[in-house]
């Protein structure tokens, strides 16, 4: 009975959106937002990326929303596990080619996501993919060594230093007289690395404090008791 | 009648589909693990969905190239919107998960079902309260029988 | 959109669904994490074909690596990391847990 009653409602939620869709017109966005950003974006902020102009510019505000969602997703997390490393010494080791493959990709990963989060204006790519791949950077030795532990303060110093340096940032585009978070320092450099002002700048706080947090949140998981 | 089969009817059933199982895998799975797993899933449907609403047809991506009049873009507000929200959304997946390893440590089960008997019971110990809670008399509209202070287990030890 | 385009979309669409419909229906719990993150997969190409970059390469790396990882480290921590489902009764929906006593 319950089983078809939620079969029932999945199915009535299908057709419902499929009679939404059905009426949208496919292909022609009605928002006039998007071209009136894409006709304005490149003198306003200077970034090649519309999107992370979008991100950082426009709707940085709601980019500031969204990280405390993660740090409090982050926190409750590692506030719900609890603090706990009594297994992380009986885990059995990796490999030789895991532990060497390891430590090989470390310093190549962390590149790799120190590019993707510097190039964010100009390619595809920023703060939030490029803090997934420091986090995943950092992860690798630890799946490698279990006995290895991160230092937690200091990830957590990275993360509250680089939280803080987004809102002085944007603190900082207020004394100078604009917005809360209002690009500033705009150079007429569209294309360059040093362009766009300060939306660099908050892209490297974005990745720091994402890596961070995913790196912590992972190395708790992993020294999370198994049950027996 | 057959439809033709365009891009935006492939899409969309896509996007409505996953929508569709997510829920339908939240709704019926009795195992606490697919009913994260099915949540991914339905976010996943959802992310689709808002980037559907953005597509213009013939249009590049919102990168410019060069300082020439740009050519047509699509629409990179939800773009951007989809962006936060696959971060969040594996944020909100780490913290269920983390939910149910407590769950497991604590009730021994994964069963949802199971879960909420035992919780049930747990609860209604602690309060010495009895065990029939239906739903049409939540614990909270009937009296609590008063417990001697150091009866109330403030740290939720295990009996 | 070209023929071909409209041919891989064809394919990532049946590849998804069947997929998000395995995630429910199979045993085993590591497959299940497995089929989650082709669903991820396919949107990630999805996503490159509809002219959104930023997006696919933020489900690439967020979707399908970091999410199966905290999923797949959930589920030794879980106790469900098996190889073979063969030992769990399992019919439609319903994942019986074994050793419920811990």
């Amino acid at each position: 009975m319950g089983s078809l009653t939620g079969l029932l409602f999945a199915g009535g939620l299908g057709f419902m959106l499929l009679a939404v869709a059905s009426g949208l017109d496919f292909g022609a966005p009605p928002m006039l937002i998007g071209s009136e950003i894409q006709a304005h974006a490149p003198q306003q902020t200077g970034a090649a990326n519309i999107v992370t102009s979008v991100v950082l510019g426009y709707r940085a505000i709601d980019t500031l929303g969204e990280l405390s969602i993660l740090f409090a997703s982050a926190v409750s997390a590692g506030l719900v596990l609890g603090r706990r490393h009594t297994t992380a010494g009986t885990q059995t080791k990796g490999g030789f080619i895991l532990q060497s493959g390891g430590s090989l990709l470390f310093p190549l990963m962390m590149t790799i996501g120190f590019y993707i989060i510097f190039h964010g204006h100009l390619t595809p790519g920023g703060g939030f993919q490029g803090g997934v791949i420091l986090a995943a950077a950092f992860f690798l030795p630890l799946l490698a060594r279990p006995g290895a532990r991160l230092h937690h303060k200091s990830l957590s110093l990275i993360e509250g230093f680089a939280g803080a340096s987004f809102i002085l940032i944007g603190l900082f585009a207020m004394l100078e007289g604009k917005a809360f978070l209002q690009p500033m320092l705009i150079q007429d450099t569209l294309g360059q690395l040093v362009s766009a002002g300060t939306l660099p700048l908050l892209y490297l706080a974005v990745g720091l404090k994402v890596g961070a947090e995913l790196a912590s949140l992972l190395s708790r998981l992993i020294q999370t008791e198994a049950p027996q | 009648m057959i439809p033709a089969v365009t891009p935006e009817l492939i899409l969309y059933t896509t996007a409505i589909g996953l929508i569709a199982i997510g829920l339908a895998g939240v709704v019926l799975s009795s195992h606490l693990f697919r009913m994260v797993l099915a949540l991914v899933i339905a976010e996943a449907g959802a992310n689709l969905m808002l980037v559907l609403a953005g597509y213009r047809w013939d249009a590049v991506a919102p990168i410019l190239t060069s300082r020439a009049e740009p050519a047509a873009m699509v629409d990179p507000v939800p773009q951007a919107l989809v962006l936060t929200a696959i971060v969040i959304g594996v944020g909100i997946q780490a913290l269920a998960v983390s939910i149910l390893i407590r769950i497991r440590q604590r009730f021994a089960t994964l069963d949802r079902k199971e879960a909420a008997e035992r919780m049930d019971a747990e609860i209604a110990a602690t309060l010495g309260a009895p065990r029939d809670i239906s739903q049409e008399a939540p614990l909270g509209e009937r009296p609590l029988p008063t417990l001697p202070a150091d009866q109330i287990n403030m740290r939720g030890d295990s009996p | 959109m070209s023929e071909i385009e409209l041919w891989i979309l064809l394919l990532l669409a049946v590849t998804m669904l069947s997929a998000a419909v395995m995630v429910l229906l199979v045993k085993n719990h590591i497959a299940a994490v497995a089929a989650a993150s082709v669903v991820s997969l396919g949107l990630a190409l999805i996503f490159a074909l509809l002219r959104a970059p930023d997006v696919a390469m933020t489900e690439a790396a967020v979707g399908v690596g970091l999410s199966s990882l905290i999923l797949a480290l959930a589920l030794r921590r879980l106790g469900l990391w098996r190889l073979d489902g063969s030992k769990t009764k399992t019919n439609l929906l319903e994942h019986h847990v074994e050793n419920r006593d811990g």
